[in-house]
């Protein structure tokens, strides 16, 4: 990092959004500095725990099958978002992901089939061969060998902001402050997701139960500092991508591997041994979306998957082993749970299930009858030792608290008026375009489109 | 069971922890056949991590992709694992059993063989044929190198050799396909023998999904992959000269030296050149490999069979190119010697894991036949 040189543009954060904007911006002919919180080995931000693009395509392309149109991408938006987007904004990314596969092969991204246990996603997500990391490795390579200069470790501490205008950043490296001048920033740090503090304020004394999914260097803190700075805010701090993952996982960085697919197999009860959610609602992407949130708001914020032997080996195997027991009191005592209780809860549903013809890949007509809450598909009996239970608790991969933006990526002020030189791209933004819920594959196409903008209006600007 | 060690208890429990972590990730599937093969199965045996490792062609790609590889604290290092355990496999299914211990030291236990094996030559052909015949040069090499070395005692002892080195690799591999968990007659099934071959002929599996393996860092290349079929091809090449000329002696009475342009020094000499130049290229990328993906023990391994292939390689085109010359007894009896520690130690050195890796691919392809484990959508 040379602070004596005044960059064209300066980029803060690491991951895919930031080398979208920094390989674009430097292609454009700009001096550029990629300042990175993490040192290089974590480099990456959450995108080193992606897998996927959700891509709009109208025909099949390369690892993509059939056709998805932008009305159905925008529709499959809308609906778990509940509106809470940017008409303008989400349909720009939709399109955008239609023709960005091509730079991001030319910048050494490879692309496969869907992995085992996700063929449903042909159709919508494009995988990257090797996941997130290996498109990270990628984009570091093509990033370095165009020129762009990458410091690592280097922590952002404050930004000098006037009459709109960025003027220099104040950064921390091996525990020296430097201030680095640029024509124009583009703000790429991601959530605040590991910030365990903000996570607290937005949900109290509940987040110290939280596991965090996604990277511990997302601290929120150029978020923060722009949103001190008056720039308009987008999104509600309690709301996140966050899924129920296996209690054991590590408090940060756990990624994939620690997710629970066995929810739908069985029954989920809270620490009081109780039910609190329909089991068999619906297919694994909208539970994934939504099951995190519902621990979190149990007791304590754990929740136990139990299952019987039918369904063991019938899901994708998680990586911590399950708890094992071959009758409801013995898992009631290795669970430390209230073994009354947890056998009312296990007999009441058991004598509560309708006949019907299990499958497992379409909403099937197993049923709860009279139960509350009701298990309305795939309820089978649990009734076939050895039982297995699977602990839960709430990880939060990425939030969705952001700075608004407009279809520049310029970051917009409280007045509504852009910046005319403060760019923000990715999770830090995310919000605009995705208020509320998650759908596989759209952080990715977020970042991308807006990293690609912020680079390519980067470079406008100090060029021209 | 012979006295095959095991492989080690830690060794085998780490290398379970970290494929139980792999299949509930999953990112690494395009890769190569290892992922797949694992997400075949939903706890690993110690068969299955024996198949997996000789499955695993160390091409690195997976471990610059893992977002648990260290300092992550799942210290997650796939390559290194299945380094660890392909190691032990070798000493495992080594037959005889006792010859094992040939594994331990391995460079050195090659390194010794060489010397071992041209000092004897040397020596034998001082002691039968005198100092003074072996230094004496020869303008008419006609003949001149069953001067030295009568052809069937050349021919005897090295088929001896080769043959009980062939046995013993057969032996071996029929121990470690048992020990994987197969029936002998799937190994024979022509459809996936043949796709074997053919992952084998393409080392489809050093690709790195594409791009290349890695070596140094996350830059994909196939200089690797490249290297070790100029040194496969080098070999087979090699072996093909000595078959001909095989077939020339025996079948049509023409006997050796043979011309410049004849089909055996034609095949040795461009296979000979394969294996100078394929051993270097992979010699110069050892050196430079990621300590995270170079595993301990068989580095040694890997230096003696890297040094040994082109020492034989050059005493041979050596003693080509001074047939003609006093030092020819010398270079006969150093490109013997080094022949010779070649076919003893086929079974136990790095030759090996071409033929377990073998099995491994033909097992892969016997597995992809059968249907895959009912898994419920994600």
């Amino acid at each position: 990092m040379d602070s004596s040189h005044n960059y064209d543009v300066l980029v803060l954060g690491g991951g895919n959004a930031a080398l979208c904007a920094a390989i674009n911006a430097r292609r454009a002919g700009c001096s550029v500095l990629l300042l990175e919180s993490a040192p290089k080995y974590f480099r990456g931000g959450n995108s080193r725990h992606t897998r996927n693009l959700r891509c709009m395509h109208d025909a099949p392309a390369d690892v993509l099958t059939g056709a998805y149109g932008e009305e159905e991408y925008w529709q499959d938006l809308c609906k778990v978002t509940g509106g809470q987007t940017n008409e303008e904004l989400a349909r720009m990314t939709i399109r955008h992901t239609a023709t960005c596969r091509g730079w991001m092969i030319e910048h050494g991204v490879r692309f496969q089939p869907s992995l085992g246990g996700a063929l449903h996603m042909s159709r919508t997500n494009a995988f990257f061969l090797g996941g997130g990391k290996a498109l990270i490795n990628a984009y570091y390579r093509a990033a370095e060998d165009l020129g762009v200069d990458v410091s690592y470790d280097t922590e952002v501490t404050d930004l000098k902001i006037k009459d709109g205008r960025f003027v220099s950043a104040t950064a921390a490296f091996q525990g020296d402050h430097r201030e680095i001048h640029a024509s124009t920033v583009v703000a790429a740090a991601g959530g605040f997701e590991a910030n365990l503090a903000w996570l607290t304020e937005a949900w109290g004394p509940a987040a110290d139960n939280f596991l965090i999914r996604g990277t511990p260097y997302n601290m929120g803190r150029v978020l923060r500092i722009l949103l001190d700075n008056e720039a308009k805010s987008i999104g509600d701090p309690l709301q996140g991508h966050c899924v129920a993952i296996d209690a054991r996982a590590p408090k940060f960085d756990g990624g994939i591997c620690t997710r629970v697919d066995c929810v739908s197999l069985g029954i989920v009860v809270n620490a009081q041994a109780r039910r609190f959610y329909d089991e068999g609602e619906d297919f694994w992407p909208k539970r994934y979306a939504i099951w995190g949130r519902l621990v979190a708001e149990q007791p304590n914020q754990i929740a136990y998957a139990i299952i019987d032997a039918k369904s063991m080996g019938k899901f994708i195997p998680p990586v911590f082993p399950p708890v094992k027991a071959n009758s409801v009191r013995e898992l009631a005592l290795a669970l430390q749970l209230d073994a009354h209780a947890l056998e009312a809860t296990v007999t009441q549903f058991n004598s509560a299930l309708r006949a019907g013809s299990f499958d497992h890949t379409v909403l099937d007509d197993c049923t709860t009858d009279g139960l509350q809450p009701a298990k309305t598909h795939w309820a089978r009996a649990i009734d076939t030792p050895p039982l297995f239970a699977y602990p839960l608790r709430p990880g939060i991969t990425f939030t969705y608290l952001g700075v608004a933006v407009n279809d520049r990526a310029q970051v917009l002020w409280r007045d509504d008026h852009p910046s005319p030189n403060i760019f923000a791209a990715g999770e830090i933004m995310a919000g605009n375009v995705l208020g509320r819920g998650y759908i596989a594959g759209i952080g990715m196409a977020i970042g991308t489109t807006f990293g690609h903008i912020a680079g390519t209006e980067a470079a406008r600007h100090v060029i021209g | 069971m012979s006295s095959a060690r095991s492989v080690a208890p830690a060794c085998l429990e780490e290398g379970r922890r970290m494929a139980s972590i792999c299949n509930a990730c999953r990112y690494c599937e395009g890769y190569c056949a290892v992922f797949p093969a694992l997400e075949r199965r939903l706890s690993f045996t110690d068969g299955d991590l024996a198949y997996l490792a000789n499955l695993c062609h160390d091409c690195g790609a997976c471990y610059y992709a893992c977002q648990y590889a260290p300092p992550h604290e799942f210290q997650l290092d796939f390559p290194k694992i299945m380094t660890q355990i392909r190691d032990a496999t070798y000493r495992q299914y080594a037959w005889p059993g006792l010859l094992a211990m040939l594994f331990e030291h391995n460079g050195l236990v090659v390194g010794l063989m060489a010397v071992a094996g041209a000092v004897d030559f040397l020596l034998g052909m001082a002691v039968f044929v005198g100092r003074q015949a072996l230094l004496s040069a020869h303008p008419d090499s006609t003949g001149a190198f069953y001067a030295l070395m009568p052809h069937a005692i050349i021919a005897w002892t090295f088929g001896a050799v080769f043959a009980l080195a062939v046995a013993a690799l057969v032996v071996a591999s029929a121990r470690f396909w048992r020990g994987i968990g197969e029936e002998p007659e799937a190994f024979l099934s022509p459809g996936p023998f043949s796709r074997a071959i053919d992952s084998a002929l393409q080392l489809e599996y050093l690709r790195g999904g594409g791009d290349g393996c890695n070596n140094r860092d996350d830059r994909p290349s196939q200089a690797r992959r490249v290297c070790h079929q100029i040194t496969v091809y080098g070999f087979l090449l090699c072996f093909a000269a000595t078959c001909v000329a095989t077939v020339y002696h025996y079948a049509l009475g023409r006997h050796a030296p043979y011309a410049f342009w004849s089909l055996p020094v034609l095949l040795g000499s461009v296979g000979g050149i394969g294996l100078l130049v394929g051993p270097a290229g992979l010699a110069w990328l050892r050196a430079r490999r990621d300590p995270a993906l170079a595993g301990g023990k068989q580095i040694g391994m890997d230096w003696g069979f890297l040094l040994l292939l082109p020492l034989v390689s050059v005493t041979g085109l050596l003693l080509l190119v001074l047939r003609e010359t006093a030092t020819m007894g010398a270079m006969l009896a150093l490109h013997l010697g080094t022949v010779m520690a070649l076919f003893i130690t086929l079974p136990y050195g790095k030759f090996v894991h071409a033929v377990y890796r073998f099995a491994a691919l033909v097992r892969y392809h016997v597995e992809r036949r059968r249907p895959l484990p009912e898994l419920g959508p994600e």
